[in-house]
């Protein structure tokens, strides 16, 4: 008797689901939700839930609704691999993420080799330097933003000898790898270079180290939290050189947990819910009410991330997977063809980024934008 | 008596591992790249698991490096085949000898004070393992990592593909497990039974006891070696969190819980630890929860593991003590 | 040398909190002769709890304080004991080692998934004020932080020495079967310890939360120093892990200071094993008598 009203209800379910799995499209997206990236992860994935839901409250791409699964890395490239396979065995429309880029550079040319867009959050200068055309980023590489951040230590804060904090992980070395040449290139000096770790706790000793190498700006390279401790620590030893970043140093979150501290910090913002961009601080404003919590820039590249396939699918008329690489390279999206894209953004040939970004600072606990800076190749 | 009985038994173990490399050869063909990915993984993570089963549940030492050991065999695997241009086969070949070779220098001022001790000194070595894979960017790529790590080509055969590798794979892993079978079998490895089982007597018998033990640890040392060399070309990139102290404490719980001391405990717990995260994967966020709750779990009801649970029931079926059917362990007082 | 003092005193602070750590691992030792792989967790959970307390229950601060700590000790001291440690205890080390291992995922994402995987700030009880003395800056809370350690650890030392309670505790640890025959309720006895221990980890996340934040993944790198304290100062002794916490947070910032910064790690590491090689009971140890 149970077993016919089981297989009755399956039977039922059976002619309902497929009507419906036809009309969804399958978006995977592949990010670190557990481990060392995980912060940065579930503002990805955050970003990327907002973005779904608007679409699909406005009736989807093309007419279908998205359905969006995410699978975890635990921020380890063997398990990032093997979810970006089973992504792709599971015929998803694009590969979404991650965002670190130890674990990109390890999925990447699976969906290469499957011929599928990956959207990534990584800015590593590397990523897009090794001919893989289907790799797209969400947001500017460090070879882009660090010149950006060199001119303004040089012209806006006229620094002559300068510290550089930055975390031991591919973001971190990445960021200084890129900046140390621009600093050289014009004659200033690099008088302290500390490593700090990634999830390091205690940054009492690096302060003091920064302290004593009594450099005109200190350049702090950081993810979030770790900035905040390192101003807080810096603070307590009462340095008073202008702290400057990119980014993560002046994010809402950052302001948020070290206070005071942060006052008077400045440098360069590539996105950021408090840009004088009125989308961008809607979607800061529905983040929050959503998730309770503050996005930071990955918030924002997760929610670009899905209107980029949006976009491109709407672009080319229909769901073709190695269409929409191809109709993502080389493409420039503007907020008036696709609002959900926030911001005008270019994609170059190779998959890196170019748009507006901005110089801030932190002023009585809110990120003040001073000056908005052009395109690099209009 | 024992004598007969421990080669009957052993006989199940090479029986099924023969099986299951049959099936495994076979089964991935309607899997799909994702599935056999995973198996692949598993094997090459039931290697590592081997090795640190041989340290731990034969010779009773706790090594915390396991991961780092793997460390160094992917990483001379990858530069071997990479910047060396050297053949897979070699590359596999030094990989070991490497890691053997650093275990007995690592194991041999540890085991000098203490066995005990070897735990705490390995836990140092896997952290500065990982600093030195982290921090020398000029030879191990730093926080990049090495990427475009070739898959071999042995005797002619191309293993690119998927199916392949993994049927390679399979290869490689029986054929260690094998090995290992036969060194337990040998006089040698019924010499690190009986140090296990009981140190004075076996001392008293002329076994020298810091030379076995610090050869158990090194060839243990040396199979996470071979792992790493097959991890390389599996993953095809590298960096250096897979071989952090974290994963070397996975893998000792994958020792654990599988069933230290049992030969096919390995196989069991890299089950338990790679295969089961990702079939959970349906229950969304909480997966890796769940993952832990089990293994908590499985740990109280039976903390000789997955196969000692197995045991039990199988003992109930029968309804009769009989010796253990797969085991190297001696039975709780 | 200011620059010298300034090293030391931020490396004390973060030692005192190491030191906290520490004793846990040793409490745990003594009573079950294993180790709590999830001992860095014990120390970040009871600040998620607290915050967690003001978040859904909306209770004040002091409150929250004092029911998040009580849950956690309910939890992690009477809880960890009966669920945990009481079933595998008999079996020897190992799994209740391993079980620790995945009490600590447990922990780590459900403070992740339950509460939030971002750092959170956490108000300090403390004076957080900075003085100027001859060029050093130093924070009042730093030197809190040191004294507040110290009196705990102090005050612990006390009991377990002078107090008939505390003497009995540690004959209950260090020969249960003789101290059964003594009529010592050992069963009680090896409980307050486990209820010590989580009571000085929620001391320790209240004292360094305000400056580490509030965040799911902070027993990591508190749980490897404390270890490593824990193994430098001796495991069988309170005032080896005290020794052992104040020793490596001090090497630890020196470490930064004038060895290398992306090598700093290595230097408490090297220290371990030198330990390790030369006085294997660690440095305030006792050699512990085994049978083979």
């Amino acid at each position: 008797m149970k077993n016919s009203v089981l297989a009755a209800a399956f039977a039922a379910l059976s002619v309902v689901s497929p009507a419906l799995a036809q009309e969804k499209i399958k978006l995977i997206n592949v990010v670190e939700l557990s481990g060392a990236g995980a912060t940065a992860g579930t503002n990805w994935k955050n970003g990327i839930d907002l973005a779904v839901a608007d679409i699909n409250a406005k009736g989807g791409i093309l007419g279908r609704q998205i359905e969006i699964i995410h699978y975890d890395t635990q921020t380890n490239p063997g398990n990032t691999r093997a979810a970006v396979q089973r992504a792709i065995d599971e015929g998803t429309y694009a590969v979404l993420g991650p965002v670190f880029s130890g674990p990109i550079g390890a999925s990447m040319q699976i969906a290469q080799r499957a011929e599928i867009a990956q959207i990534v959050g990584g800015e590593a200068a590397g990523l897009t330097k090794q001919g893989n055309p289907y790799i797209f980023r969400t947001s500017l590489s460090q070879s882009a933003a660090m010149p950006k951040i060199a001119t303004y230590l040089q012209n806006g804060v006229k620094a002559k000898t300068v510290a550089v904090v930055w975390v031991n992980n591919d973001f971190g070395k990445g960021g200084r790898d890129s900046i140390l040449p621009e600093l050289e290139k014009r004659g200033i000096k690099v008088v302290a270079d500390v490593s700090t770790e990634q999830g390091q706790a205690d940054f009492a000793a690096d302060a003091i180290k920064v302290k004593n190498a009594n450099a005109d700006a200190v350049f702090v390279y950081l993810n979030e939290e770790e900035s905040a401790r390192f101003l807080t620590a810096a603070k307590q030893q009462g340095i008073n050189k202008p702290m400057v970043g990119e980014t993560t140093l002046l994010g809402a979150k950052v302001i948020q947990l070290a206070g005071a501290a942060a006052e008077g910090v400045k440098g360069h913002v590539g996105l950021s819910i408090d840009a004088p961009v009125p989308a961008f601080q809607e979607f800061g404003k529905k983040f929050q009410q959503r998730f309770n919590a503050i996005s930071d820039h990955n918030g924002l590249k997760g929610y670009m991330a899905v209107h980029m396939v949006k976009w491109a699918t709407e672009k080319q008329k229909k769901f073709d997977k190695k269409g929409l690489a191809d109709t993502l390279r080389g493409a420039r999206i503007t907020p008036k063809d696709e609002p959900g894209i926030m911001i005008e953004t270019k994609i170059e040939t190779n998959g890196d980024i170019d748009r507006e970004s901005f110089l801030a600072e932190v002023v009585a606990g809110k990120q003040v934008i001073k000056e908005t800076l052009p395109m690099i190749n209009p | 008596m024992i004598h007969s009985s421990l080669l009957s038994r052993l006989d199940g173990v090479f029986l099924t591992l023969i099986l299951g490399a049959l099936v495994l050869w076979f089964v991935p063909a309607g899997m799909g790249r994702y599935g056999t990915y995973v198996l692949s993984l598993w094997l090459v993570t039931a290697v590592a698991v081997m090795g640190l089963n041989l340290t731990l549940g034969v010779a009773g030492l706790k090594s915390l490096a396991q991961a780092a050991f793997m460390g160094i065999g992917a990483y001379a695997t990858a530069l071997l085949t990479t910047k060396g241009g050297m053949g897979w086969l070699p590359a596999f070949a030094i990989s070991g000898l490497l890691t053997f070779a650093i275990g007995l220098l690592l194991g041999f001022p540890a085991l000098r004070v203490k066995a005990h001790y070897l735990a705490f000194v390995t836990l140092a070595f896997s952290t500065l393992v990982w600093l030195v894979l982290r921090n020398e960017q000029w030879l191990t790529g730093g926080v990049f990592g090495l990427s475009n790590i070739p898959r071999p080509t042995l005797f002619g055969l191309k293993l690119d593909g998927h199916l392949a590798f993994h049927r390679f794979v399979v290869v490689a892993t029986v054929l260690l497990a094998l090995a290992l079978w036969w060194l337990i079998r040998s006089p040698w490895g019924r010499a690190f039974l009986a140090l296990r089982e009981n140190p004075v007597r076996a001392a008293s018998l002329g076994i020298n006891i810091r030379a076995y033990t610090l050869l158990a640890f090194a060839i243990g040392s040396a199979y996470a070696g071979f792992a790493g060399a097959l991890y390389a070309p599996l993953v095809e990139f590298i960096d250096p969190s897979p071989f952090a102290l974290s994963a070397s404490f996975f893998l000792l719980l994958m020792v654990v819980a599988g069933g230290s001391g049992y030969q096919l405990g390995p196989f069991v717990g890299a089950l338990l630890g790679v295969v089961l995260p990702e079939w959970l994967r349906f229950t969304g966020g909480l997966y890796l929860i769940l993952f832990a709750a089990i293994v908590v779990a499985l740990l109280i009801a039976c903390p000789q593991g997955m196969l000692g649970l197995f045991e039990r029931f199988w003992n109930a079926i029968r309804r009769r003590p009989m010796g253990r059917n797969l085991p190297l362990r001696e039975e709780q007082p | 040398m200011a620059e010298f003092i300034a090293y030391l005193i931020a490396g004390l602070a973060t030692g005192a909190i190491y030191a906290l750590a520490a004793i846990g691992f040793t409490l745990v030792w003594q009573t079950s002769q294993t180790i709590n792989f999830a001992q860095g967790e014990f120390v970040m959970l009871p600040a998620i709890l607290i915050l967690a307390m003001v978040g859904f229950l909306g209770a004040p601060f002091w409150l929250a304080t004092v029911l998040g700590i009580a849950l956690f000790v309910l939890l992690f001291g009477w809880g960890f004991k009966i669920v945990i440690v009481d079933p595998m205890i008999r079996h020897g080390v190992l799994p209740l080692a391993i079980a620790t291992m995945a009490l600590a995922i447990i922990m780590k994402e459900g403070a992740k998934d339950g509460f939030s995987a971002e750092a959170q700030n956490f108000p300090s009880f403390l004076p957080v004020q900075t003085i100027s003395l001859g060029g050093v800056s130093i924070s009042l809370q730093h030197i809190a932080i040191i004294l507040v350690a110290c009196a705990a650890i102090g005050g612990l030392q006390w009991f377990v020495t002078r107090t008939k309670t505390g003497r009995q505790m540690q004959a209950a640890a260090q020969n249960p079967n003789v101290a059964l025959v003594l009529g010592i309720p050992v069963a009680r006895m090896v409980m307050l310890t486990f209820l010590i221990n989580a009571g000085l980890a929620a001391l320790a996340s209240v004292l360094i939360s305000p400056i580490y934040l509030a965040k799911f993944s902070n027993g990591e790198v508190i749980g490897l120093f404390a270890f490593i304290a824990a193994i430098v100062g001796g495991f069988n002794q309170v005032r080896g892990a005290l020794a052992g916490g104040l020793i490596v947070g001090v090497i630890d910032s020196l470490a930064a200071a004038y060895i290398s910064t992306s090598y700093r790690l290595a230097v408490p590491l090297v220290l371990l094993v030198i330990i390790i090689l030369v006085k294997p009971e660690g440095l305030f140890g006792r050699k512990e008598e085994r049978r083979v």
